[in-house]
């Protein structure tokens, strides 16, 4: 009996299978043209898309994945993007290419124009998951790799049976060694969920998902039907185990990646005030709208590029760097001649100024720009993430870190190798000695000012790509930038770097424990623990030149 | 300090501005007949933000409510007279909400006031509306837990959004466990404890739930997003209830976005998230997330379509967007108009009767009613943002038929305030405890 059925079943298996990828290669092949097996049924499934009904959408996608018209794929992605239309009196359905070349979906045939009362079919999360499913198996054959891969993804999440076919086909001609990984965990997890599937072929599907050890992975494990035998259950809970305590691990990694990461967003706000605060000794309030001004250059020329050149916006960020430093530092170098340069030695004075300062700027920003939010687009090379072992690391922070980084090997490098670095150390440390011998102080401490601003401005440009554009920017950053420098210790440049890469993986490994709002006490109540302990910083400077 | 800085400027001022005044004045003289005396007009106080945090929300509430007095005077105004708006500015500033209240009743002698977003200005000017016998109409939406007689509430309460939007989330995405994310304030706390108690008494049990606070302008979302990811990769469908307010939504979205978190994956529906907020993301990747709001500038109704036509008129900008509060103001203010015209004066005492059970259609189809709780009835949509910004209604299915849900004060899934009922017609009590038959029962 038994055995019987085990092989009537798979040789029904087989005859699907067979079918199946007669469909498929009818899909991918383009130039085919003649009768599918479901003619009759096709249009009726086309003019599903006109009801209106999410429902009804729903049915019409799945009916028409396993069609085998070749107009199945362009439709349901036409659907995915919004660019399928569906009139409601005459129950035509039409898509519109990415060429707005209009086509009606029933036949192929172009059409000139969009009748006005067809409007775009609309998409709930349940249909986008039935179209994801569809699209899936649709394309595991796609000629492109991250294609084939995404397909054998989007199976996996659903690991829905009438994949298995296409599955296996796909996996026949595989040639790509991670798209094989890909398709065999894809496999795996469609037999672990068929319900007649045999046990050893189940557990050999546990074993499969087990290599793959992600978090994905865990939660197709955990999703497991309590009805599965006691071995698979078994062997799905050690699995399970397994995968968890692994993901411990990385997920102490991943901590220590979200606190460099923090590190350096800390690092660039703080990095400027370092030069105004740390080496000038300036209590410089404005320092945060310095980085919004920065923030709303990157916005300016964005939408320069955008209404001009719109080609090189991959290219805006390298253009507002530089401008960004140039606006910023002319903004830094008229607010040391104008107001700061009467105020020196003064820190009170200072303080109350470029706070007043910093409410100006402020307001004369949502003057000109209005109060709401500014978009500022992230160019594609700073999009999306890219998986390092169990952890997700996103583009944009990894720049972030890299700029950051930069910023300040060049910073330290002009300190110590240009003439202003060196006049600038010199006035900063001794000005009447340096003024004896022939350095225009005044200029310098008006070029140095400008520098801080600049570098601001330019910190202003990387922190736009991951928070608001707002004009209230630079207010979040003052605290912030404030604590790392005076952690750091004043004046020291490595101790701003050290400074805020301790904060940042200190913060990250707090918050999973303490949460979001104690995690950031906490940290507060230990800088002011160890300033009791060390007034000075983590690197207090040593010598004459302290007290001068 | 604010006050200080502002007395020196006024005082540098004074010449100038006195001067313009004159000018002002001789130029007023000569170019109109003195018809439009001062107590010709009545006047309609205007309490929201232009400046501080709050600017980016509150100054859209402004300009609305001039459009609206300016169409009403177009119209003839109220009871023959002219209505003529007092703007102040309450500069994000808890305790300058009241001051500038006590401001707008006592020396502009305003008849009725519209203004505050968060609820913490609400509950700051709360007292003076009670101590000078005034009006407060409040269009946001909020925590409830409260009923003044002073107060109209044309905002939802957590029964007409919070409540909805979990109800839609469990029985269209089957979704099993919950991340409820807030700042870290009054209405997130208590939504989310009401939203709590409503999941466990729905069988949901404690370990699919997951309650996470972060402070206002929160901009290092990276731990939290892969939290999130990680609790929802137990083998049960996830989704988070987000009542992350204002600034911090931006990059919580934009994490989001980045670590790939798609919403046929974890779906995440907002309470504070509006058009007007997400006109700083490219909201491509957020395709699917949900908002669930009473208003959506996107719902097609001859009303609403006409409404969006003046708006973008009268700010001279084919671009603005319209949203929930503006709505929210559109009906409390046309409301507050027919009370006065049935009351047949600005009298507050003889309005605040008159308002409950006062009509109005709202600008999606339907009618609402001011009920005897000071609050109104809304419709309830749920809506998906789409990549041009704007949301799709996917709840109900014809937004135009939309059923209406009376606001509720008192939560009925919290100890303590499930007992009480507020009814200024018949009890004239907002807190009538049900049990003890005594006004004055105590909320959570």
């Amino acid at each position: 009996m038994f055995f019987n059925s085990d092989v009537s079943r798979r040789i029904v298996g087989r005859i699907k299978r067979a079918g199946a990828i007669l469909a498929l290669s009818v899909t991918i092949c383009s130039g085919w043209s003649g009768v599918p097996a479901h003619a009759a049924s096709f249009e009726d499934d086309v003019a599903l898309f006109a009801a209106r009904s999410f429902a009804d959408s729903e049915t019409a996608v799945s009916h028409l994945q396993v069609s085998g018209n070749p107009l199945a794929y362009p439709i349901i992605s036409a659907l995915k993007d919004g660019r399928l239309y569906a009139d409601e009196d005459s129950k035509k359905v039409f898509i519109k290419g990415t060429d707005s070349k209009i086509v009606d979906a029933a036949n192929g045939q172009s059409v000139a124009t969009l009748p006005d009362s067809a409007s775009p079919v609309r998409l709930n999360n349940r249909l986008r998951r039935t179209i994801d499913a569809a699209l899936g198996s649709l394309t595991l054959l796609s000629p492109d790799v991250a294609v084939r891969i995404q397909a054998a993804q989007s199976v996996f999440k659903n690991h829905e049976e009438s994949s298995l076919a296409p599955l296996d086909a796909a996996l026949r001609n595989e040639t790509n060694d991670t798209a094989r990984k890909a398709l065999a965990a894809a496999r795996a997890a469609v037999v672990l969920f068929k319900t007649d599937a045999s046990e050893a072929d189940k557990l050999d599907a546990v074993a499969t998902i087990k290599a793959r050890g992600d978090q994905d992975a865990l939660a197709l494990l955990s999703g497991l039907p309590g009805d599965a035998s006691p071995a698979v259950t078994r062997a799905a809970t050690a699995a399970m185990t397994s995968i968890k305590g692994n993901l411990a691990l990385w997920s102490t990694v991943q901590n220590a990646w979200y606190g460099l990461s923090l590190g350096s967003v800390l690092l660039l706000a703080a990095i400027g005030l370092a030069i105004t605060f740390g080496v000038m000794g300036v209590i410089n309030m404005a320092h945060g709208e310095m980085v919004m001004v920065g923030a709303y250059t990157t916005f300016v020329v964005q939408e320069t590029i955008r209404t001009s050149y719109p080609a090189a916006f991959d290219y805006s960020l390298l253009i507002a760097v530089p401008l960004a430093f140039v606006v910023a530092g002319a903004i830094g170098v008229s607010i040391e001649r104008t107001i700061i340069r009467f105020l020196y030695g003064r820190p009170l004075e200072t303080l109350l100024a470029t706070w007043g300062l910093s409410l100006i700027l402020q307001q004369a920003v949502r003057t000109i720009f209005g109060p709401n939010n500014r978009e500022v687009g992230n160019p594609s090379w700073m999009s999306g993430a890219f998986d390092l072992g169990q952890i997700t690391i996103t583009y944009n922070r990894l720049w972030i870190l890299c700029f950051a980084l930069t910023v300040f090997v060049i910073l330290l490098a002009m300190l110590r190798f240009t003439r202003l670095g060196l006049e600038m150390r010199a006035v900063t440390q001794n000005r009447r000695m340096a003024a004896s011998m022939g350095i225009a102080t005044s200029r310098v401490d008006a070029l140095t000012f400008g520098l801080g601003s600049g570098i601001a401005g330019v910190a202003g440009v990387a922190l736009s790509q991951i928070d608001n554009v707002s004009p209230n920017l630079g207010q979040s950053y003052i605290i912030d930038s404030f604590m790392v420098v005076v952690f750091g210790g004043v004046g020291n440049l490595w101790g701003t770097l050290i400074g805020a890469f301790t904060l940042g993986i200190a913060n990250k490994f707090l918050e999973p424990v303490a949460g979001a709002v104690l995690g950031k006490i906490a940290i507060l109540v230990l800088i002011i623990l160890f300033i009791q302990k060390r007034p000075r910083g983590l690197f207090a400077l040593k010598g004459r030149a302290v007290d001068a | 300090m604010t006050r200080s800085t502002m007395s020196l400027s006024s005082g540098l001022l004074s010449r100038r501005s006195w001067l313009a005044a004159v000018a002002g004045l001789c130029l007023g003289l000569s170019a109109f007949t003195p018809a439009n005396a001062a107590d010709d007009t009545i006047k309609i106080g205007i309490l929201h933000s232009l400046s501080g945090t709050m600017a980016i929300s509150e100054t859209t509430l402004k300009d609305v409510m001039l459009m609206l007095i300016d169409e009403q005077n177009k119209k003839g105004g109220v009871l023959g007279k002219k209505l003529e708006a007092v703007v102040v500015d309450p500069a994000s500033n808890w305790p300058l909400f009241a001051e500038k209240a006590r401001e707008l009743i006592t020396k502009d002698k305003v008849s009725v006031v519209f203004g505050c977003w968060t609820s913490v200005s609400r509950k700051s000017v709360l007292p003076v509306f009670k101590e000078l016998d005034s009006i407060l109409f409040y269009p946001v939406q909020y925590e409830g837990e409260e009923s003044e007689r002073n107060v109209f509430y044309t905002g939802a309460a957590p029964n007409q959004q919070a409540i909805p939007a979990v109800d839609y989330l469990m029985k269209e995405e089957k979704v099993k466990r919950w991340v409820l994310a807030g700042t870290d304030y009054v209405y997130p706390r208590t939504t989310n404890k009401i939203l709590e108690a409503y999941l466990k008494s729905k069988g949901v049990s404690q370990d699919d739930i997951m309650i996470n606070y972060t402070p206002f302008g929160h901009s290092d979302w990276q731990t939290i997003v892969s939290d999130i990811k990680k609790f929802g990769s137990a083998g049960k469908k996830t989704a988070v209830v987000s009542t992350i307010n204002g600034d911090a939504n931006v990059p919580f979205y934009k994490e989001l976005g980045n670590q790939g978190i798609k919403a046929t994956d974890i779906p995440v529906v907002a309470f504070s998230v509006g058009e007007e907020e997400l006109a700083g993301i490219d909201t491509k990747p957020l395709v699917g997330h949900l908002a669930a709001w009473n208003y959506f500038e996107s719902i097609k109704t001859p009303a609403n379509t006409a409404f969006i036509k003046e708006w973008h008129a009268f700010t001279k900008n084919p671009k603005r967007t319209t949203n929930d509060p503006m709505e929210a103001h559109y009906i409390g203010f046309h409301m507050w108009v027919k009370a006065v015209e049935k009351a047949k004066s600005f009298d507050p005492d003889k309005v605040i009767e008159a308002l409950p059970g006062i009509k109005q259609a709202n600008l999606t189809g339907g009618v609402s009613e001011m009920l005897p709780n000071h609050h109104i009835t809304k419709p309830v949509f749920i809506g998906e943002i789409q990549g041009d910004g704007q949301f799709n209604v996917v709840s109900p299915d014809d937004p135009t038929k939309a059923r209406l849900v009376p606001g509720d004060a008192w939560s009925d899934y919290l100890e303590g305030s499930k007992d009480l009922e507020a009814d200024w017609v018949t009890l004239k009590c907002g807190n009538y405890n049900k049990i003890t038959k005594k006004c004055g029962g105590q909320g959570s």
